[in-house]
């Protein structure tokens, strides 16, 4: 044996078990996206092959209002982060409410298109493959969205009661990823159905 | 790292000087845990449990076809045993016992006190066995037109059109559907902390490249679980909204395409096969080379294969169609990308002879296994790339020369690695080691059962037989074939029970193990066995893949030549 | 291994040089071809299994030599033996080769794919369309203009002068799947798809095969037969097929019955006013061999059961059973035996 000590490498720390949060919700958006890409495919695949009933043409309008007030919801929910990454608790708590309504109006508004496309159009998910298509993949972003809109209330409530504070910025973040994902979700169910393949 | 404490039994104390919690307490402990160990036991309890009942069910099927015109089971129930048993054997038992292999060892190997989201983790578990209940609540629940309740008849791969209310009348395939659904949640959950886990919880000095190669394959594994679960569950949510609200997505009457959801199955469905098989690629490169006494052959080979593998695993899987009528270039692409999946795989068979040349073999039981999963594996493989070959395909398909090729490779490749498996870390678990001769007499047994099965069963598939018949008649030329691959379920029955006994006897009456009965070099072995709740009291860091060989080796540290 | 000694035993099989005793047809061999199509098929496969069986070799001939040469001896003292990681020229090596042989694989299946399916059909061909249902088959010539069941007749085709039979398969209700293994590999037959597959079987004979896609409780008993002919004896058939029902005053109460149930919902018997699209075309029954798409053999005593109680025969097909008086039953029979 020679006689040098044998020298060890230094000893690295992989990444940290502070992102946890944040893998995990990649995790996550990648099943969901997974999801989501099979009904778009769906959804292109039946484009135009309807055997009878309402095409997307004859009764489709771009909800234009409730896209601007889904994305600037993305705006104000990074803008509630920053403030709670400052401390700032009431701004915070602002943003996070205009997120939510602005949330809840993207709702509303979806809720108004189907009821005219059901009633005045008659359209339904049962008339032909455009019917089921349409409702199907913008039911499951509403479903999601509905998943968001829970979160928000449920952290707004901590909030009021004073149970939220900076050291929460991290997992609060973590949730906004979430909410980020809905509109980056709803961009590509805005495109593909109200204006690809219309 | 080496903690110095009493055995703990992990199902409870036995003795009769210690104090023993009442009953209720035990089973309540067990549970409420998030402790990544317990639930790992629990994963793979219930897959052995599923694995009892799926093996049941093929022994039915089995005596039904031993003779030509069988009136042992009529059709309605045969149609349903091969649908639960495919179904059984791919979602509650294949997926719960490799998930709870990961979950109680890709922590310990990493060096880590317990999974990223313990609670997750224990929720993801219970979902996975709700979704078991809900599916054999089918043959209770219900009403059906033909008695004997109403088990899902649809196959396991359930193709539309027959699965829309037209032509499944009640309420089996919904019981097909949500059993497989709310599993599936489980599945992305247990996915989804696995690769938070082996990404942000490595202990330090353990980079990508010192994981274990179990660590990386159960990487690959829930990161595909990821992606491909999705498809499954999206064409699961379809056929429901068509059974129940009218919609048409499979509804060929209103222009709808049947050959929609065998895309949407198949871009689950094939890997899901992966899914499966990759695990046993991990047991076995953890077991061969702690037998052979060498590291595994070409780490990195090892680590990129199955990365490759994991990728164009997500681009084969219409070669499940051949035969629906795609063009010719469709067909001819997906021979090319399953034929190329063959180069991987065939090198980590390669990778595993290399890790046994040269060595000291012990043919130990696990080791045993680990070698008939090697030559089963191989031809596995190779009937697999007959299959390949699409005009082969065409005649070969749906026929039970395809039948006996999954088995092969479910049973003579993944099974075997199970049970490698369950012989190696045992001792672990429990703190005894199993009885040597036993385990000898169940892998003989095993064996000679499965290959009397498996090998004859490609014969009927060559002469014209095709699969999921409940009957044939005879003058087909399969009676002779068909008997001989009944008997081999009588050896493989006879094999499993010498294991149940065998464990159960070992866990009373075993020789106690120690830490590390096998001089292994991965951290799990560092542990007591089993391990205290915590892992680790002092979370290691290491130097390089074999942690513990450079502790036994201090002049000849494995990180000199990493 | 299994395969290479099937294969052996199949080439030794004796091949008929005219017509094929009845007893061999029960037993389908994929290596028995006697049509391009499974022709093809047949030797792409012997390339394919040489080789894998090359590798099979091979590869398991390291494995015994390993777990000989390499295992422990209880004399070995308990040092570990030499350490090795890997070794890249060995990496290399047994990547380069099977992307070799992959890729040989690969261009002889490509070959094959393009010949079967994007096949040009010659002048001559006979057009048929198979119709697949829960659990029979339904085919039409639409040259000839008329509809039978279960039992596809063609002309046999000489290989100078082909004259090979083009089937177009689509379905009413679920999926199915059509194979003959001796004529050809499977396609399948999808509702709202049209496939096209083809034969040009170069021995007269009868072939038999069955449904291979699940479809359902009776999947099992859905066999179907394709009659190889000569030119002249397929024309016969064709002729005969084309006429109506015969009309035979002896049978005049069964007919009665027949067209006064239910009977006339399901089935067709050209000429009379049973124009059903249900169930098979009844109108030459007794041309064929079996009943039931070839659930039991087309017999006097069968047909009685099978009117009396299907699901004696075939559990769970969709014929429901009759509800006649035994009289009834029997004279409708004698009606149904007249059918040629």
């Amino acid at each position: 044996m020679s006689a040098t000590t044998l020298v060890a490498p230094q000893i690295e720390l992989p990444l940290s078990p502070r992102w946890r949060g944040r893998v995990g919700m990649w995790c996550l958006i990648a099943a969901e996206s997974a999801i989501f890409c099979i009904f778009v495919v769906a959804y292109l695949y039946y484009a135009g092959k309807s055997l009878s009933g309402p095409t997307p043409a004859e009764v489709l309008e771009v909800p234009v209002i409730a896209s601007i007030g889904l994305f600037a919801s993305s705006l104000t929910i990074w803008l509630a982060e920053r403030g709670l990454d400052a401390g700032r608790i009431r701004q915070f708590g602002l943003f996070w409410l205009v997120t939510i309504l602005l949330g809840a109006g993207f709702l509303l508004a979806t809720a108004l298109e189907w009821h005219h496309l059901i009633y005045d159009k008659e359209l339904t998910i049962a008339t032909n493959l455009f019917g089921t298509t349409f409702y199907s993949l913008v039911g499951l972003h509403a479903f999601h969205v509905i998943v968001g809109l829970t979160g928000l209330i449920v952290i707004m409530i901590f909030t009021l009661m004073g149970a939220v504070n900076q050291e929460h910025s991290e997992r609060i973040a973590v949730f906004g990823m979430y909410w980020h994902f809905v509109d980056a979700i709803w961009m590509v169910v805005l495109s593909v159905v109200y204006f690809i393949a219309r | 790292m080496f903690d110095a404490e009493p055995i703990s039994r992990p199902f409870g104390n036995a003795r009769a000087h210690e104090s023993v919690k009442p009953l209720f307490d035990r089973v309540h402990e067990w549970v409420i845990t998030v402790d990544h160990k317990k639930l790992g036991l629990m994963y793979i309890g219930y897959g052995i449990l599923f694995l009892v009942i799926g093996g049941l069910e093929a022994t039915l099927m089995r005596i039904q076809l031993a003779i030509p015109h069988n009136h042992f089971l009529p059709p309605e129930t045969f149609n349903r045993l091969f649908t639960m048993h495919g179904t059984t054997m791919v979602f509650l038992v294949g997926m719960p016992i490799l998930f709870g292999f990961a979950n109680y060892f890709v922590p310990l190997m990493i060096g880590a006190r317990d999974m990223a989201f313990p609670r997750l983790n224990a929720w993801s578990f219970w979902m996975s066995a709700m979704g078991g209940v809900i599916l054999y609540f089918s043959f209770i629940g219900g009403t059906g037109l033909y008695g004997a309740g109403s088990a899902p008849d649809v196959g396991w791969f359930a193709y539309a059109p027959l699965t829309s209310r037209a032509f499944s009348i009640g309420h089996s395939t919904d019981y097909w559907i949500i059993g497989l659904l709310v599993s599936g949640f489980g599945s992305i959950g247990t996915a989804l902390n696995i690769v938070t886990t082996v990404l942000c919880l490595r202990c330090p000095g353990m980079t990508l490249k010192r994981m274990p190669l179990f660590a990386w394959m159960n990487l690959v594994v829930s990161a595909m679980v990821l992606i491909v679960i999705s498809p499954l569950t999206a064409a699961q949510l379809m056929l429901l909204l068509d059974r129940y609200l009218g919609a048409h997505f499979f509804d060929t009457q209103a222009g709808g395409s049947a050959v929609i959801w065998m895309h949407f199955f198949w871009i689950f469905g094939h890997p899901e096969v992966y899914v499966l098989i990759i695990p046993g690629f991990a047991f076995a490169s953890e077991i061969i080379p702690v037998f052979s006494r060498k590291p595994i052959f070409g780490y990195s080979v090892m680590v990129a294969a199955v990365v490759c593998i994991g990728f164009i695993g997500m681009g084969v899987w219409a070669h499940h169609m051949f035969t629906i009528g795609m063009t010719s270039y469709a067909n001819a692409f997906f021979v090319a990308s399953t034929s190329a999946i063959a180069v991987p795989t065939g090198i980590k068979i390669f990778n595993w002879l290399g890790t046994m040349w040269g060595g000291k073999i012990r043919f130990l039981t696990p080791m045993l296994f680990c070698v008939a999963f090697i030559f089963q594996f191989l031809i596995a493989g190779l009937t697999g790339i007959m299959l390949a070959s699409a005009p082969f395909d065409w005649q070969l398909g749906n026929s039970y020369f395809v039948v006996a090729h999954f088995h092969y490779v479910l049973i003579g490749g993944l099974v075997f690695t199970i049970f490698g498996a369950l012989y190696y870390w045992y001792p672990k678990w429990t703190g005894r080691l199993c009885n040597e001769t036993l385990g000898r007499w169940h892998f003989w047994l095993f064996l000679i059962g499965f290959h009397l099965t498996f090998d004859f069963m490609h014969i009927p598939g060559v002469l014209g037989m095709p699969r999921r018949i409940y009957t044939y008649e005879s003058g087909r030329g399969w009676e002779f074939w068909n008997m001989i691959v009944s008997i081999g379920v009588i050896f493989q029955i006879a094999g499993v029970l010498v294991w149940v006994y065998n464990a159960i006897r070992s866990y009373y009456n075993g020789t106690i193990a120690g830490n590390d009965p096998w001089d292994g070099w991965t951290l799990e072995w560092s542990t007591t066995s089993p391990p205290p709740v915590y892992n680790f009291a002092t979370i290691p860091a290491v130097r390089s893949r074999r942690p513990l060989w450079d502790l036994k080796h201090p002049e000849d540290p494995d990180w000199k030549y990493e | 291994m299994v395969c290479v000694l099937l294969t052996w035993y199949e080439l030794g099989a004796p091949r008929a040089a005219l017509g094929r005793s009845i007893a061999a047809f029960q037993t389908p061999r994929i290596f028995s071809p006697a049509s391009t199509p499974a022709d093809s098929i047949y030797h792409l496969s012997l390339l394919v299994v040489a080789i894998c069986s090359a590798i099979f070799v091979t590869v398991f001939s390291l494995l015994v030599y390993a777990v000989v040469k390499f295992r422990r001896r209880p004399t070995d003292d308990d040092r570990e033996p030499p350490q090795i990681y890997g070794a890249n020229q060995v990496e290399v090596a047994w990547t380069v080769i099977p992307i070799v042989i992959v890729v040989v694989l690969f261009l002889a299946t490509a070959r094959v794919i393009h010949a079967v399916e994007d096949a040009q059909m010659p002048r001559g061909t006979i057009e048929v369309t198979a119709i697949g249902h829960q659990f029979w088959w339904e085919f039409y010539y639409p040259a000839y203009g008329f509809v039978t069941a279960n039992e596809l007749h063609v002309p046999v085709s000489d290989r100078h002068h082909p004259t090979p039979t083009h089937i177009t398969l689509l379905s009413v209700d679920v999926a199915h799947s059509f194979w003959v293994p001796e004529l050809a590999g499977k396609t399948d037959l999808i509702p709202n798809r049209k496939n096209e597959m083809w034969i040009d079987p170069h021995l007269v004979g009868a072939y038999v095969g069955q449904c291979a896609q699940y479809c359902g409780t009776q999947h099992a008993k859905m066999l179907l037969t394709v009659n190889v002919q000569s030119h002249d004896d397929f024309e016969r058939w064709a002729q005969l097929q084309k006429g109506q029902a015969i009309l035979s005053e002896q049978v005049a109460a069964g007919r009665q019955i027949f067209e006064t149930t239910a009977c006339v919902n399901c089935h067709t018997i050209a000429g009379t006013s049973a124009q059903g699209k249900f169930g098979p075309d009844l109108t030459h029954l007794m041309s064929r061999n079996t009943i039931a798409a070839g659930a039991a053999q087309n017999t006097q005593e069968n047909l009685r059961v099978w009117v009396t109680s299907p699901d004696a025969i075939k559990p769970g097909s969709l014929m429901p059973a009759m509800q006649l008086e035994q009289a009834d039953v029997d004279a409708l029979v004698a009606y149904l035996m007249t059918l040629h």
